[in-house]
Parts: structure tokens; sequence; C-alpha cells
């Protein structure tokens, strides 16, 4: 299919309507239709597929796609499906051969999907599959933008259940204090919900097993809590992997202290490939306040909390425990425009020549990581990257750069008294050399000379860097003084005395007053200038 | 005018000298401080003139030579492009180390006033040191004319041996320096003297021929160093104060802008000034080591329109400029972008790193010309600590002073020069022409990070396009 005939025609994208119960989101949005109509593609939407998330038919028709009556129709007629949901039974029975499925299709959650979706000779393009550490992918990682969806959604629903401001008030009535606010877990989600909950004016904490997001926490408003043990949680590919005993116990006590501390726990702990690890026990729920949030992210792996009921708000204890696991869902416009993007740039990568014809290159790092299914072959899993680049020196070296640009006095330090006693016997010695062997007159000179150089020094480091230039323009202006020596020698009084060549002399002199004129001149007229330029 | 009015006059003149450079501390008071220079300057020139040396028919030849002399320079000052001025600066000190030689060798002629003993030794030992800096000026600003403005390649010339050519051609100045006080008479000092100034020329010649087009800031201030050096060495040669003043506040002005320069690049002053270059020769070998530690990683091109989205979306945004600012002429454009975003309420600043350009302070000017406010128009020193606070750093041609190998690789040859820390950014966006390598041939790992993205094409022409989606 993408080969031959179809080089010649723009081959065609649709976007079903989501049928998985629940789900609002829409694999792509009118704004990137238009962008897709741009790359040379055809678009075709099921009838309704925007609804869930406000998005009308009319809007997409408008942006230049057309618009299929109904399923059938939809998956018959187009080259290319763009999807959120992994396809139903009944949705790859509408697939033909050739076909190419892009979305989120979990594979290894649903070996039997794939055999399906092998059967059909379908090529298949999973974006769970991507190769997150590629710099080049991050644009097309539909995991992380909907992490980010989830993380804010999550506050939103422990805004709503809980009964308190989240910004410390002073009002007529009384104070109110912040809401304490604490996050398992600084991933993409972790780090969504740390910057919303912070700007909604809550104190917010965070923890996780990697030490490295420490920053990232800072800078999103948050403050990082330390487990109190030495280890290093970093899992490769920016993942966390499992901890030892020991650390657990630590972490578990610094759980248990949060608890009790805070109104509301947001947990976004996740391990690939394992359940989810349990953070948040009963005792730990029985320790919050009353009126107290949990939202548990990782409900759908099983919850980080011990009392999560996956898809559910529950209250026990008092405390009310949100397991939804739809939480880009319920932001479906913010989400679906965050996908559509995704895919969007997905389709830029395939369609390099901007020609509607995508080419699945399987050269290339990034779309063969995200390649689960070539014309009905399974290729999943992907050979692992080469090593990525290795990181640029350690950074022990930082402490040989320690030299800095040397502006303003004083910035480099006063000289060590070796040095200094050093320049002091060689200038003594060289003072001593021209006392003893110059006369009287060179001697005057020679002091006006000392100073000025002095002068010279002070005034200088005063001169901004921004004036460099024109500092040098002015010094080489000024410098063309040298015309007084031209001007003495043009014409002096004794001229005509003692065989003076006064011919020669008048006409070196000349030349030399004609060179430093054009100096003189242009020197203080180009400075002038310059320096007309500089406003504010 | 008697000669103690004179010198009063010239006491005044260096009074008003010295007040012109320190008006320069800021761009407020630097427009008065350019006028005094001027009133200074007339003040010497009417001083002299009237004064006791000048006979009254000496007068039309003076006027007559100001006035071609002054044409010229007053063309040249209004038609040159900013982007040339350190094309202009070169060339004009290269008049001043002539005109020094000219005053050297008529002073030389003159027989009228006769010396002897120390005294006759000292005027000579003047005259021969004042031709020699003025003939190196003179050759050497001309090569960095040369190379300022592209007519001779940027590339150093090395030659086999230079350090022992250069320490030949100083021991043979030296033994004619011997010869030439030695002379009895002006004829048989004068060849001693030719050979000299020959050599010297060819000295300055070869001393800025093995120098990188990207070490021009230092060799332009050296060489405005030298021209007041040769102005306080005419200075002893006449006995003349007010020579000697002013040459030695050029001269040290220089001199601190070339220390200045080497810091910037982490080389040595000493080297440099001495027209040594040292450090040129561990280059190549240093080159290799580079290329073995090529980082590696992706690239990520942007286009202009993504480029102009980054920006639009950005709070706080730091332009870089660089040469390739200045050559593709792109400063217009980039005040426009500039306008453009503050209207938006965007912060824009920029850093300005002290050896961007060819000469120093050379971007300052070329903002400045383009109307850029210069509040917003930062040093390094002041700037570096913000790139983690910024969204976008934009980088426009430039390379060497972005480069983080500076500080994470002890054995890159640029370790240890201070650079701007774009990479701290949310976003670093550098524009560049191609992936090739900047003056020091480094590989630069800033455009393999995860957060840099490259705009590629001439910067002139992707700006405008930013400028236009930036309006759209």
């Amino acid at each position: 299919m993408q080969t031959g005939d179809s080089a010649l025609t723009p081959q065609r994208i649709g976007v079903p309507r989501e049928v998985f119960p629940g789900e609002k989101r829409v694999a792509t949005v009118p704004d990137v239709v238009t962008k897709l109509v741009k790359l040379g593609f055809s678009v075709v939407i099921e009838r309704g597929a925007g609804e869930l998330a406000d998005l009308s038919d009319e809007a997409y028709v408008e942006a230049g796609a057309s618009i299929a009556p109904g399923a059938a129709e939809l998956w018959n007629g187009c080259d290319i499906v763009f999807k959120v949901r992994p396809p139903t039974a009944d949705e790859v029975a509408l697939m033909h051969a050739g076909q190419t499925l892009i979305g989120f299709v979990w594979p290894a959650q649903n070996p039997e999907l794939m055999q399906q979706l092998a059967a059909k000779k379908v090529t298949v393009l999973s974006i769970d599959a991507l190769p997150r550490t590629l710099s080049r992918a991050q644009k097309m990682d539909a995991l992380t933008s909907m992490a980010g969806v989830s993380g804010y959604r999550a506050v939103v629903e422990a805004a709503n259940a809980f009964g308190r401001f989240f910004n410390g008030q002073i009002t007529a009535a009384g104070k109110v204090p912040p809401a304490k606010v604490f996050i398992a877990g600084a991933g993409v989600a972790g780090l969504a919900a740390i910057g919303a909950a912070a700007s909604l004016g809550a104190i917010v904490r965070a923890n996780d097993t990697r030490a490295e997001v420490a920053d990232q926490v800072v800078s999103l408003g948050g403050e990082f809590v330390k487990v109190d043990y030495e280890e290093e949680g970093s899992g490769g590919g920016g993942y966390a992997k499992v901890m030892s005993e020991g650390f657990q116990a630590a972490q578990r006590e610094m759980y248990a202290q949060q608890a009790k501390e805070c109104d509301i726990i947001i947990t976004t702990a996740l391990i690939p490939g394992k359940p989810a690890p349990r953070l948040i026990t009963a005792e730990m729920v029985r320790s919050m306040k009353p009126g107290s949030v949990i939202v548990d992210m990782a409900a759908e792996q099983g919850g980080n909390c011990e009392l999560t009921e996956p898809g559910k708000a529950v209250v026990k204890h008092g405390v009310t425990i949100v397991g939804y696991t739809d939480l880009a869902s319920r932001m479906a416009r913010q989400s679906s425009t965050l996908y559509g993007t995704n895919l969007f740039r997905l389709a830029e990568e395939l369609c390099k020549t901007k020609d509607g014809v995508i080419n699945v290159n399987m050269q290339d790092d990034a779309i063969r990581g995200l390649t689960v299914i070539k014309d009905g072959e399974i290729t999943w899993p992907a050979p692992p990257l080469a090593p990525a680049a290795p990181k640029p020196a350690a950074k022990p070296a930082a402490a040989v750069v320690e030299k800095k640009g040397g502006h303003g006095h004083g910035s480099t330090g006063p000289m060590s008294v070796k040095t200094l006693a050093v320049v002091f016997g060689v200038g003594a010695l060289v003072f001593w050399a021209i006392g003893a062997a110059a006369p009287a007159a060179f001697l005057g000179h020679f002091t006006v000379f000392v100073l000025a150089c002095f002068i010279g020094y002070m005034v200088v480091w005063n001169v901004t860097p921004a004036l460099h230039t024109p500092l040098m323009s002015v010094t080489n202006a000024i410098s063309s003084i040298i015309v007084i020596g031209a001007l003495v020698q043009i014409l002096p009084p004794e001229a005509g005395s003692n065989g003076r060549p006064d011919q020669l002399i008048q006409w070196l002199a000349f030349a030399g007053i004609v060179l430093t004129a054009v100096n003189m001149f242009g020197g203080f007229a180009v400075t002038r200038r310059m320096l007309a330029m500089f406003r504010k | 005018m008697s000669s103690s009015l004179a010198s009063v006059a010239y006491l005044g003149a260096a009074i008003l000298f010295i007040l012109s450079l320190g008006g320069l501390s800021n761009p407020e008071s630097s427009r008065r401080g350019n006028l005094y220079g001027i009133i200074g300057m007339t003040l010497a020139v009417i001083a002299t003139i009237v004064g006791p040396r000048v006979a009254a028919g000496g007068i039309p030849w003076i006027v007559g030579a100001l006035v071609i002399g002054g044409g010229l320079g007053l063309y040249a000052a209004k038609t040159v492009k900013m982007t040339q001025m350190p094309e202009l600066v070169a060339l004009m000190h290269s008049l001043v180390g002539l005109a020094a030689c000219l005053v050297g060798f008529a002073s030389y002629v003159d027989t009228s006033i006769q010396f002897s003993g120390a005294e006759k030794a000292i005027h000579e030992v003047e005259i021969y040191v004042g031709i020699l800096i003025g003939a190196v000026t003179f050759s050497g600003s001309l090569i960095a004319f040369g190379k300022l403005n592209g007519k001779i390649g940027g590339k150093p010339l090395l030659l086999p041996a230079r350090h022992w050519l250069n320490l030949t051609a100083l021991l043979v100045v030296v033994w004619f320096g011997r010869e030439f006080l030695n002379a009895h008479d002006v004829q048989s000092g004068m060849t001693p003297l030719i050979v000299m100034t020959v050599i010297a020329l060819l000295f300055g010649i070869h001393m800025v021929m093995a120098i990188g087009g990207a070490d021009m800031p230092v060799v332009v201030s050296m060489l405005n160093s030298y021209s007041g050096w040769a102005a306080a060495a005419t200075g002893f040669m006449l006995n003349n104060d007010l020579l000697i003043v002013t040459g030695a506040l050029v001269g040290s002005s220089g001199a601190i802008l070339s220390y200045i320069m080497c810091n910037a690049m982490n080389r040595n002053f000493i080297s440099v000034i001495a027209g040594g270059f040292g450090s040129g020769a561990g280059k190549p070998a240093a080159k290799a080591d580079g290329a073995a530690a090529e980082p590696q990683g992706e690239v990520v091109p942007v286009l202009a329109h993504e480029t102009a989205e980054l920006l639009r979306d950005a709070k706080s945004v730091i332009i870089v400029p660089g040469y390739g600012m200045a050559v593709a002429q792109a400063q217009h454009t980039v005040n426009e972008i500039t306008k453009t975003l503050r209207d938006k309420g965007v912060t824009v600043r920029f850093g300005i790193h002290p050896v961007a350009g060819r000469m120093p302070g050379h971007m300052n000017v070329l903002l400045a010309e383009a109307k850029v406010p210069y509040d917003i128009v930062l040093e390094m020193d002041e700037i570096n600590d913000d790139f983690g606070d910024t969204d976008v750093a934009m980088v426009i041609g430039a390379n060497d002073i972005v480069n983080p190998a500076a500080q994470d690789d002890p054995t890159s040859p640029i370790a240890g020069m201070p650079v701007l820390e774009v990479w701290k950014a949310r976003t670093s966006i550098v524009m560049k022409r191609s992936m090739a390598s900047g003056y020091a041939g480094v590989d630069n790992p800033l455009f393999y990070k995860d957060n840099n993205r490259m705009l590629f094409g001439d910067a002139k022409k992707m700006l405008d396009e930013v400028l236009v989606a930036l309006k759209a």
C-alpha cells in the first residue's frame, strides 16, 4: 500500500469514534486536521467522533475534513486510522490488508489483539511503544502528554472532593490555613500535579525514588521530601525501579509521617511491567484527618493505596479515595488536542516528503520502535536502541573552569605577595637603570609617561563593556595627536638652518598631517555617529 | 603665542582627553565625552599652529593637509556600515602607524636641532623605537583590515619555525639599532634605519597573518594599544608631553581591552601582547582530540514558524548574537522581532560575550544601530545566572561562545573559556548556516542537547521568516 500506485494518490486518514465505554477523547481535532491537510493527506472523520470532546462535525468540515456517516464506511474508506484506545474485535474485523493503524495498542498487555491484527495483514504503530529516550521522539510522546493532563486533572478531582480552600486566606471571618498536598512520584503526571496544586496556592511536597528529579520538583513550586536512606532509584529509560527492603522501610516511615500531616495525597508511582507499589496502607489512611482526599492515579495497575477501588471514588475512614482510571478522558478536549498533535508530529516523521504518503521507515529508530506490526508481521518488541550518547565528561572538570571574564576592577582578586614582590623588584631595577643613565630632561617626560599610563589604566577600567567599540574609535581619533609632531616639522623657525632638508621634511610632514587628519576627523565623526545610536 | 601658553593649552587638551575617556563609563555621558575629545584635539592643533614652533608660511600647507585628510575621514565615517566598524578601526590604526613612521623619519633627517652625548643617544633610540612601533602598527593593521573585510583569508598562516623567525627579526633589529646609534651622520644612519623599518613591516605582517579570524578582537585592541605607544614614542622624540600623555592613555586603553579579550577567551595575555601566540601551535593537536570526543546524539532541526511559536509562548527570551549576525546584517530584523515580542509582553534581553564579533563591543554597536535599547543589552557576567529562569535562549550566528565543552570537557581546546550558559534555558535555539564547527574547530555538544533546536539557514532570511510568522 505504501508503494507503487498509492505513491501517486495522497493517502486518507480516518478518525473513528472511540467505542470504549466512557471514552470521550478523539484522535484528532480540527486544528490538527488543517495541519494534516497541509502535509498532503485527506482526512475523514466519523460522524460525532468529537462530540464528547465538544468538537462538532462542522468544525472538522471547516478545517478541511470530510465526514463518514458510520464506522463501516470510515474503516473501509481510509488508508490510515488514527485511534486512541486499542481497537475492539469488531473494529479489527473492519480493517483491510495494507491499512495502517496508529494509536495506543499496548502490545504487551494485548497479545490476542496483536494476533488478530497480524492476521489482517495490516501495519500497526503503537504510540505507547515509542522509544521515549530519543529526544527527537518527545514531540510524539503521547504517554507524556496524557500523563500531564491526568496529573492536572487529579488535582482538580482532589480539589472537588476536598471541602476547603487550597490557598491560605486571611478573611474578615478569620484565617484559613493553606492545604498541604503530598505527591508521591514526580514523573510527568506527578510534576503536572505539583504545578497545578502549587498554582492553586497549596503547600506542595513531593517524593520520588529518583533523586535527580528534586530540582524539577522545586522548580514547579514544590518541596522535595527525601527518604532517609541512601539508594539510587533510576531504573534506566527515565523510569523508576523496585527498591531494596531497607529503602522501602524508610520510605514507609516517611509516607506515614506525610499521611498524618497532609490533607491531600496524590499518588502516581508506577514501575513498568509490575503492579503499582503499595505506598499508602489502610493504617496510614486511618491516620489521616477526616475530610482528607487521596487521588490514586495508579488505580488501573492495582493502586498505590491499599483501599483504592479502581474506577470509583469511595469514602473510607472519613477519607475520600479517588480511583478514577479515566482522568485524561475527563478532560477530553485538552487531551484530544495534545494527543492529536502528537499523532500529527508522528505523521510528519512518517511523511517527510509532505506529499500525503507515509513511509514506515524501519531504519529510523523512533519509527522502528513504534512499529509493532509491519504488513502483518509482528515486529514487537523492537531491538533495544544503541546506547544513548555518553554523558560528556565527568563533572569534576567544572572546577577547572572557575576563571571569570575580568570586567571591572579587582575581579581577579589581589596579586599574591610573591608576584607582587617580583613586580616591585623588577620595577625598582628598571627605575634604577633609567635614573642612573638618563639625563634630567628625559626623566621629566618619563615621569609624565608613567603617570599617564596609570591614569589611562584607572579611567579605562571604568568604561562599560558595551562602549568598547566607541572607546576604540575615540582612542584612535585621539591618537592622531601625532599630528602635532608633523605640525611642528612642517615649517619651524629653524627651517633653512644647518643644512636641514626642508623640502623633504615638509612633504613628509604634509603626508603625516593628511593621514592623521583622516584619523582625527573620521574617528571623532564615527564615534559620534555610534554614540548617537545608543539609546534607552 | 608664547611657548608657555602653548604648554598650558597642551595641558588643557590632555585633561580633556582624560575626561573624554572617562565619559565612556556610561552611554549617557559618552556623547559629552566625545565632545571633550573634539575640543581637546582642536585646542591642541590650534595651540600648535599659532605657537612658536610653526612659522606663518606653514599655515597654508597645514590647512591644505587638514582639508584633504579631514574630508576623506568624514566621508569614511559617514558611509561606513556599522558591520564594517572593525575594518575601519583597523585601517585607522594603520594610518596612525604610518604617520608615526613619517614623523620619525622627518625628525631624523632634521639637522637643525643638534644633540650630543647621552641626549643624542636617547633621542636616536626614541626615533628608532618610534619608527619600529609605527611600522609594526602600520603593516599589522593593514593585514588586520584585509582579514576583517575578507580580502585576506581568515585562516591563520603558520610558517614553520615562526617563533625562531620572530626571534631572529628581533635580534637583527637590535643589531641594526646599535649600528644606527654608532652612525656619525644622517647618511650612514639611514641604511640601518631603513633595514629596520622593512623588518618591522614584515614582522607586523607575519604577526597578524598568524592569527585566525575569531582572535581578531585581541589583535584589533592590541594594534590600538600599539598605535598609542607609537604616539608616546613620538612624544619622547619631540619632547612633547601632550603626545606622551595621549599616547600613554591610548596605549593603556588598548592594553586593557586586549587583556579583557584574552580573559574572555582564556588565552595568555603576555603571549598575545608579545605577538607570541604560543597557544596557536597547540591548536591543531588539540583539534584531533576534539574529534575523538565528538559528542553524539540527535540534532533537532526546526523551521522558522516553529521558532516563532516557541518565542511567542515564552515569557522570557535571551538573544545571544555572534559574528554570524553581523555577517548576515540581521541586526534590524532582530530589533523588529524584539519589539514585536516586547509588545506581546515577552521579556527580551540580549547576552553579549566579550569576544562576540570581531572587535570589543562590536555586538553592542550593531544592536544600538538597530535601535535596540541599551538597557536590555547585558554583559555575560550580568546575565549568565539568569538562563535558568529563561524560556527560550536564541543564539544567532555564534558557536564557541556558547559551547558547554568549555565547562565540562577539560580536554577541549577551549576548556576554561567563559561561555554563555544558554543550555540552562528551557529551550535553546541555535541559528546557523550548517553544522560546521566554529572558529576553534571544536564540535559543540550544545547542538545535541535534548532542549536544543537548530534553525538552519542564513540568519537574515530565517529571522525575516520568524518575524513574519510572529506577526501573523
